[in-house]
Protein backbone atom coordinates (compact mmCIF):
# COMPACT_ATOMS: atom_id res chain seq x y z
CA UNK A 1 0.00 0.00 0.00
CA UNK A 2 1.35 3.38 -1.17
CA UNK A 3 -0.18 7.10 0.10
CA UNK A 4 1.06 9.66 -1.18
CA UNK A 5 0.78 13.71 0.27
CA UNK A 6 1.73 16.61 -1.50
CA UNK A 7 4.89 18.66 -0.33
CA UNK A 8 2.50 21.51 0.04
CA UNK A 9 0.11 19.44 2.22
CA UNK A 10 3.26 18.09 4.24
CA UNK A 11 4.10 21.63 4.92
CA UNK A 12 0.53 22.34 6.12
CA UNK A 13 0.86 20.17 8.91
CA UNK A 14 4.41 21.05 9.68
CA UNK A 15 3.19 24.69 10.36
CA UNK A 16 0.51 23.79 12.66
CA UNK A 17 3.01 20.79 14.31
CA UNK A 18 5.55 23.42 15.26
CA UNK A 19 3.02 25.95 16.27
CA UNK A 20 1.49 24.24 18.68
CA UNK A 21 4.93 23.25 20.38
CA UNK A 22 5.42 21.69 23.42
CA UNK A 23 2.04 20.12 22.90
CA UNK A 24 1.26 17.70 20.48
CA UNK A 25 -0.54 18.80 17.49
CA UNK A 26 -3.01 16.53 15.47
CA UNK A 27 -5.72 16.17 12.26
CA UNK A 28 -7.35 14.50 10.12
CA UNK A 29 -6.25 13.18 6.16
CA UNK A 30 -8.76 12.92 3.75
CA UNK A 31 -8.74 12.32 -0.55
CA UNK A 32 -8.96 9.11 -2.89
CA UNK A 33 -8.45 5.35 -2.53
CA UNK A 34 -7.80 3.65 -5.57
CA UNK A 35 -7.42 0.17 -5.05
CA UNK A 36 -5.18 -0.39 -1.71
CA UNK A 37 -3.42 3.36 -2.46
CA UNK A 38 -4.63 6.04 -0.87
CA UNK A 39 -4.05 9.78 -2.33
CA UNK A 40 -4.18 12.50 0.21
CA UNK A 41 -5.92 15.88 -1.23
CA UNK A 42 -6.31 17.59 2.07
CA UNK A 43 -5.30 17.48 5.28
CA UNK A 44 -7.18 18.88 8.15
CA UNK A 45 -5.45 20.66 11.20
CA UNK A 46 -7.36 19.84 14.34
CA UNK A 47 -7.09 21.24 17.85
CA UNK A 48 -6.05 18.69 20.47
CA UNK A 49 -8.44 19.22 22.85
CA UNK A 50 -5.58 17.32 25.52
CA UNK A 51 -3.45 20.14 25.14
CA UNK A 52 -0.58 17.84 26.31
CA UNK A 53 2.95 16.87 24.60
CA UNK A 54 2.45 13.27 25.23
CA UNK A 55 -0.99 12.69 24.61
CA UNK A 56 -3.55 13.96 21.79
CA UNK A 57 -7.43 13.77 21.19
CA UNK A 58 -8.88 15.22 18.45
CA UNK A 59 -12.00 17.83 19.28
CA UNK A 60 -14.97 16.29 18.35
CA UNK A 61 -17.00 19.16 16.93
CA UNK A 62 -13.64 20.02 14.62
CA UNK A 63 -13.89 16.57 13.68
CA UNK A 64 -17.56 16.57 12.43
CA UNK A 65 -17.29 19.78 10.78
CA UNK A 66 -13.80 18.42 8.84
CA UNK A 67 -16.14 14.81 8.11
CA UNK A 68 -18.77 16.80 6.68
CA UNK A 69 -16.10 19.27 4.08
CA UNK A 70 -14.92 15.77 3.59
CA UNK A 71 -18.16 14.99 2.03
CA UNK A 72 -19.05 17.80 0.74
CA UNK A 73 -15.71 17.68 -1.73
CA UNK A 74 -16.06 14.05 -2.59
CA UNK A 75 -13.14 12.85 -0.53
CA UNK A 76 -12.77 10.05 1.79
CA UNK A 77 -11.01 9.87 5.42
CA UNK A 78 -8.10 8.14 4.44
CA UNK A 79 -6.44 8.96 8.39
CA UNK A 80 -5.15 10.90 10.88
CA UNK A 81 -1.74 12.85 11.91
CA UNK A 82 -0.63 13.47 14.91
CA UNK A 83 2.96 14.86 16.14
CA UNK A 84 5.80 13.49 18.62
CA UNK A 85 7.31 16.34 19.90
CA UNK A 86 10.02 15.00 21.80
CA UNK A 87 9.67 11.12 20.18
CA UNK A 88 10.51 9.24 16.94
CA UNK A 89 8.00 9.00 14.06
CA UNK A 90 6.54 5.33 15.23
CA UNK A 91 3.31 4.65 17.00
CA UNK A 92 3.83 4.28 20.69
CA UNK A 93 1.57 2.23 23.18
CA UNK A 94 -1.45 4.40 23.47
CA UNK A 95 -1.14 5.13 19.56
CA UNK A 96 -1.66 1.24 18.60
CA UNK A 97 -3.82 0.91 21.95
CA UNK A 98 -6.12 4.05 20.73
CA UNK A 99 -6.08 3.25 16.85
CA UNK A 100 -9.78 1.63 16.63
CA UNK A 101 -9.43 1.87 12.82
CA UNK A 102 -7.53 -0.74 11.10
CA UNK A 103 -8.61 0.75 7.75
CA UNK A 104 -7.00 4.24 8.21
CA UNK A 105 -3.21 5.34 7.69
CA UNK A 106 -1.67 7.13 10.76
CA UNK A 107 0.83 9.18 10.08
CA UNK A 108 3.24 10.20 12.53
CA UNK A 109 5.36 13.63 12.56
CA UNK A 110 8.30 13.56 14.97
CA UNK A 111 10.10 17.02 15.50
CA UNK A 112 12.45 15.67 18.44
CA UNK A 113 15.42 17.12 16.36
CA UNK A 114 13.33 20.65 14.36
CA UNK A 115 15.35 21.04 11.95
CA UNK A 116 15.09 17.45 10.87
CA UNK A 117 11.49 16.69 10.94
CA UNK A 118 10.40 12.81 10.14
CA UNK A 119 7.21 11.89 8.76
CA UNK A 120 5.97 8.63 8.66
CA UNK A 121 2.69 6.57 7.89
CA UNK A 122 1.37 3.48 9.59
CA UNK A 123 -1.09 0.90 9.71
CA UNK A 124 -2.01 -0.17 13.12
CA UNK A 125 -4.57 -3.23 13.50
CA UNK A 126 -4.14 -4.70 17.06
CA UNK A 127 -0.56 -4.45 18.92
CA UNK A 128 1.29 -4.64 15.55
CA UNK A 129 2.02 -2.03 13.18
CA UNK A 130 3.33 -1.91 9.80
CA UNK A 131 5.03 1.42 7.95
CA UNK A 132 3.11 2.22 5.15
CA UNK A 133 4.75 3.56 1.91
CA UNK A 134 4.78 7.33 2.22
CA UNK A 135 5.25 9.19 -1.08
CA UNK A 136 5.39 13.42 -1.35
CA UNK A 137 5.41 15.05 -4.60
CA UNK B 1 -39.71 7.65 9.06
CA UNK B 2 -36.36 9.07 7.20
CA UNK B 3 -33.77 10.02 9.08
CA UNK B 4 -29.74 10.85 7.37
CA UNK B 5 -27.10 8.67 8.60
CA UNK B 6 -23.58 9.71 7.30
CA UNK B 7 -25.20 11.71 4.86
CA UNK B 8 -27.09 8.66 3.18
CA UNK B 9 -30.80 9.10 3.70
CA UNK B 10 -32.12 6.10 4.67
CA UNK B 11 -35.74 4.48 6.14
CA UNK B 12 -36.02 3.52 9.86
CA UNK B 13 -38.58 2.36 12.29
CA UNK B 14 -40.24 4.96 13.91
CA UNK B 15 -39.04 5.87 17.75
CA UNK B 16 -35.85 3.87 16.54
CA UNK B 17 -33.27 4.30 19.20
CA UNK B 18 -29.19 5.66 18.88
CA UNK B 19 -28.70 2.48 20.24
CA UNK B 20 -30.82 0.54 17.64
CA UNK B 21 -29.11 2.09 15.10
CA UNK B 22 -25.42 1.64 15.98
CA UNK B 23 -26.86 -2.08 16.07
CA UNK B 24 -28.49 -1.37 12.53
CA UNK B 25 -25.73 -0.02 11.03
CA UNK B 26 -22.98 -2.57 12.67
CA UNK B 27 -20.66 -0.08 13.39
CA UNK B 28 -17.75 -1.28 14.64
CA UNK B 29 -16.15 -0.79 18.52
CA UNK B 30 -19.29 1.47 19.81
CA UNK B 31 -18.32 1.94 22.72
CA UNK B 32 -15.53 4.07 21.25
CA UNK B 33 -18.03 6.03 18.79
CA UNK B 34 -19.70 9.77 19.47
CA UNK B 35 -23.01 10.21 17.89
CA UNK B 36 -24.21 13.26 17.02
CA UNK B 37 -27.95 14.34 15.97
CA UNK B 38 -28.11 17.54 14.30
CA UNK B 39 -24.83 18.76 15.46
CA UNK B 40 -25.76 18.31 18.83
CA UNK B 41 -23.35 15.51 20.67
CA UNK B 42 -25.22 12.87 22.49
CA UNK B 43 -24.01 11.31 25.51
CA UNK B 44 -23.45 7.59 25.74
CA UNK B 45 -25.64 7.17 28.75
CA UNK B 46 -28.60 8.01 26.89
CA UNK B 47 -28.08 6.46 23.44
CA UNK B 48 -30.53 3.59 24.47
CA UNK B 49 -33.06 6.03 25.67
CA UNK B 50 -32.96 9.16 23.03
CA UNK B 51 -35.12 8.18 19.96
CA UNK B 52 -34.31 9.62 16.96
CA UNK B 53 -37.15 11.76 14.76
CA UNK B 54 -37.95 12.15 11.06
CA UNK B 55 -35.45 14.11 9.52
CA UNK B 56 -32.69 13.93 12.21
CA UNK B 57 -29.02 14.14 10.41
CA UNK B 58 -27.09 11.61 12.69
CA UNK B 59 -23.17 10.95 12.55
CA UNK B 60 -20.77 8.46 14.07
CA UNK B 61 -17.43 9.88 14.77
CA UNK B 62 -14.50 7.51 15.91
CA UNK B 63 -12.43 8.69 18.69
CA UNK B 64 -9.11 9.61 17.86
CA UNK B 65 -6.17 9.70 20.24
CA UNK B 66 -2.88 8.56 21.26
CA UNK B 67 0.12 9.41 23.36
CA UNK B 68 3.87 9.23 22.61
Amino acid sequence: MMITMSKSDYEIILKHARENLPEEACGLVAGKKEGKDKFIEKVYCLTNIDHSNEHFSLDPKEQLAAVKDMRANGLVPLGNWHSHPESPSRPSEEDKRLAYDSTASYMILSLMDNENPVLNSFHIEGTESEKEELVLV
Amino acid sequence: MFITVAGEKKEVKDGLTVTELIAQEDVETPQYVTVSVNDDFIDQKDFENYALKEGDSVEFLYFMGGGR
